[in-house]
């Protein structure tokens, strides 16, 4: 039949809309290659597929081993080690983001496909070593009936854990298994539709003052520009009072905050917008200035101009300040840890990233934990992988790295959502 | 008297393919109007509505154009002619498909290109309807 020639031309066309095409350029660093944005008629969505481990462990460099010192957890994202070896993990899933067009009924179904099905732990389970041979043995509920927490800070004896929805805080003595009694509202935070739920959060270097990630509400604006008030902000929070303000803002979707020892600047990794193409918009590091704004909605890495935000603001373009390192675009970091002299001499000065990897592109990336080397207090060089092989060759996911943190005797904790597990990286020595 | 058994009235076309038809032009109407209200105030509320209006032509077009191609070949007259309006019709939704397509994109990343082609899946839309109601359409009730 002659019809089909004519509607078999556009549907081709759709089909090659959405292929990637392969390029070789700089995507890392201060200065990444941002190529012209694309978006054919079908974005690129590529979801692994979950497999199991069996025997098999992640890669980590020779010299070092890893183990998982916790499974079955209800998805474990941040961790935070206690003075006295423990470890608390934050477990937990938020957002009530509601579908707004037909196409978020299918993209969530699809991305739905490289997540977990466990469900929401909303607590704190407390991990502890008591006889110091490396497996934690002993795993209890600190404290449960949360609202997906996920930032956590110790101050003193003071607990401060980041629900979707407010930051509270229990009294903590060393040596606790379990929180004493319910946790008292520090502040409430800006929660509704949390399209972008994680609240990341880490205390200043003197412990005055929270510093608390918010994620934008969508995208880039396709909730309205009402949805995103207070959001794309780390705030600035007084520990006692609760007493907030912006501390910098423009940061999409800012998901882990560290301090940098020595210099004691606030770093962030951010998740930077998608739908622009297999190869923007990077995903970046960056130190956390005071009144600073990072671009987004309005442009991204600086002044370029995102054309999907209506109405535009050359203003706030103008305003914009540069990112300082990328990390590639797509890779999701959602981990950040300075790290220490003890991780071993090639991975003495930097900071671990753990990526939880890529949905829009066809060719996935992330899915590992690397590691930025520093020199002088500055990003120096490209990432080196740290953590690896949650990729199977045959392009299915295994795990899903979030929060990674230093533990001060020698080793990297990490949070794995897929795997529902906590690893450990331990340095072995120079052998 | 005498009884006849001639009816004096028409049997009328199939009540569900008219529904259809009649269903598809305004949805992809305000489909149209929609996007023209997201284009002059900004506001995101119209481009999703202007998304869910679309499917919602999509699914009416997608029915008549399955009661057309039916009623296509049941009949036994199978001029060319005949062909125009499921051939419309198929056009519409293809192209309203790409629309919907369009529509998915985020924000402002759907214009111009999904109001250019709402205001041609809604003509398109129009001259279908208008020759499915034709002597050359949809026909008498099977």
């Amino acid at each position: 039949m002659k019809f089909s020639h004519f509607f078999a031309a556009p549907l081709s066309i759709l089909l090659v809309a959405g292929v990637a095409r392969a390029q070789d350029s700089q995507k890392y660093g201060p200065n990444p290659d941002l190529p012209e944005p694309q978006r054919g008629l079908l974005p690129d969505m590529s979801v692994p597929e979950p497999a199991e481990w069996g025997d098999q462990l992640p890669t980590v460099p020779d010299g070092y081993t890893i183990t998982a010192i916790a499974t079955d957890l209800k998805v474990p994202r941040q961790t935070l080690v206690l003075p006295n070896g423990d470890i608390l993990v934050a477990e937990g899933s938020g957002g009530n983001a509601p579908p707004l067009k037909p196409k978020d009924f299918i993209a969530g179904y699809i991305k739905s496909q490289g997540t977990t099905s466990v469900e929401s732990g909303n607590r704190l389970t407390l991990l502890r070593d008591s006889d110091d041979d490396g497996s934690y043995e002993e795993q209890t509920v600190f404290a449960e009936n949360l609202n997906a927490p996920y930032g956590l800070a110790l101050v003193d004896n003071n607990l401060y854990v980041a629900n979707q929805d407010a930051v509270v805080r229990f009294d903590y003595e060393e040596g606790q298994t379990e929180a004493s009694g319910s946790p008292e509202i520090i502040t409430l935070l800006p929660s509704e539709i949390n399209h972008h739920w994680t609240k990341a959060m880490t205390a200043s270097a003197d412990g005055d003052y929270l510093y608390l990630g918010i994620g934008s509400n969508s995208n880039i604006t396709e909730r309205g520009m009402a949805a995103e008030v207070s959001r794309a902000e780390v705030w600035e929070i007084d520990a006692d009072t609760g007493m907030h303000r912006p501390y910098a803002t423009g940061l999409r979707n800012p998901t882990a905050l560290a301090i940098q020892p020595d210099t004691e600047r606030l770093w962030a990794v951010v998740n930077e917008r998608d739908e622009l193409g297999p190869d923007l918009v990077p995903d970046y590091l960056t130190t956390v200035q005071d009144g600073s704004f990072y671009g987004w909605p309005f442009s991204y890495w600086g002044q370029h101009v995102d054309p999907r935000v209506r109405p535009q603001n050359p203003e706030k373009v103008e305003s914009a300040v540069v990112p300082d390192y990328s990390l590639g675009s797509h890779v999701a970091p959602l981990g950040l840890a300075f790290s220490i002299p003890e991780m071993g001499d090639e991975f003495a000065e930097g900071v671990f990233i753990g990526e939880h990897g890529s949905w829009n592109r066809s060719d996935p990336v992330g899915y590992q934990v690397v590691f930025i080397p520093f020199r002088n207090g500055e990003p120096d060089g490209d990432p080196i992988d740290f953590v690896s092989g949650f990729l199977t060759e045959d392009g299915k996911t295994r795990g899903r790295p979030v929060g990674v943190t230093i533990d001060p005797e020698g080793a990297l904790i990490i949070a794995d959502d897929l795997t529902n597990a906590v690893w450990r990286v331990t340095y072995d020595g120079d052998e | 008297m005498t009884a006849t058994n001639d009816r004096t009235y028409r049997s009328g076309p199939n009540p569900f393919h008219t529904v259809m038809l009649a269903g598809t032009t305004p949805l992809f109407l305000g489909t149209m109007l929609c996007d023209y209200a997201y284009s002059t105030t900004y506001h995101i509320q119209w481009a999703t509505f202007a998304s869910w209006l679309n499917l919602g032509g999509l699914i009416f077009a997608g029915l008549a154009l399955l009661c057309a191609i039916i009623g296509f070949f049941r009949s036994q007259d199978r001029r060319l002619a005949f062909l125009m309006y499921p051939a419309l019709l198929l056009l519409t939704w293809v192209l309203g498909l790409v629309n919907a397509l369009a529509h998915a994109r985020d924000a402002w990343a759907m214009m111009p290109v999904g109001f250019a082609l709402s205001i041609v899946v809604v003509l398109l839309a129009g001259t279908a309807t208008w020759v499915g109601f034709s002597r050359f359409g949809i026909g008498d009730k099977p």
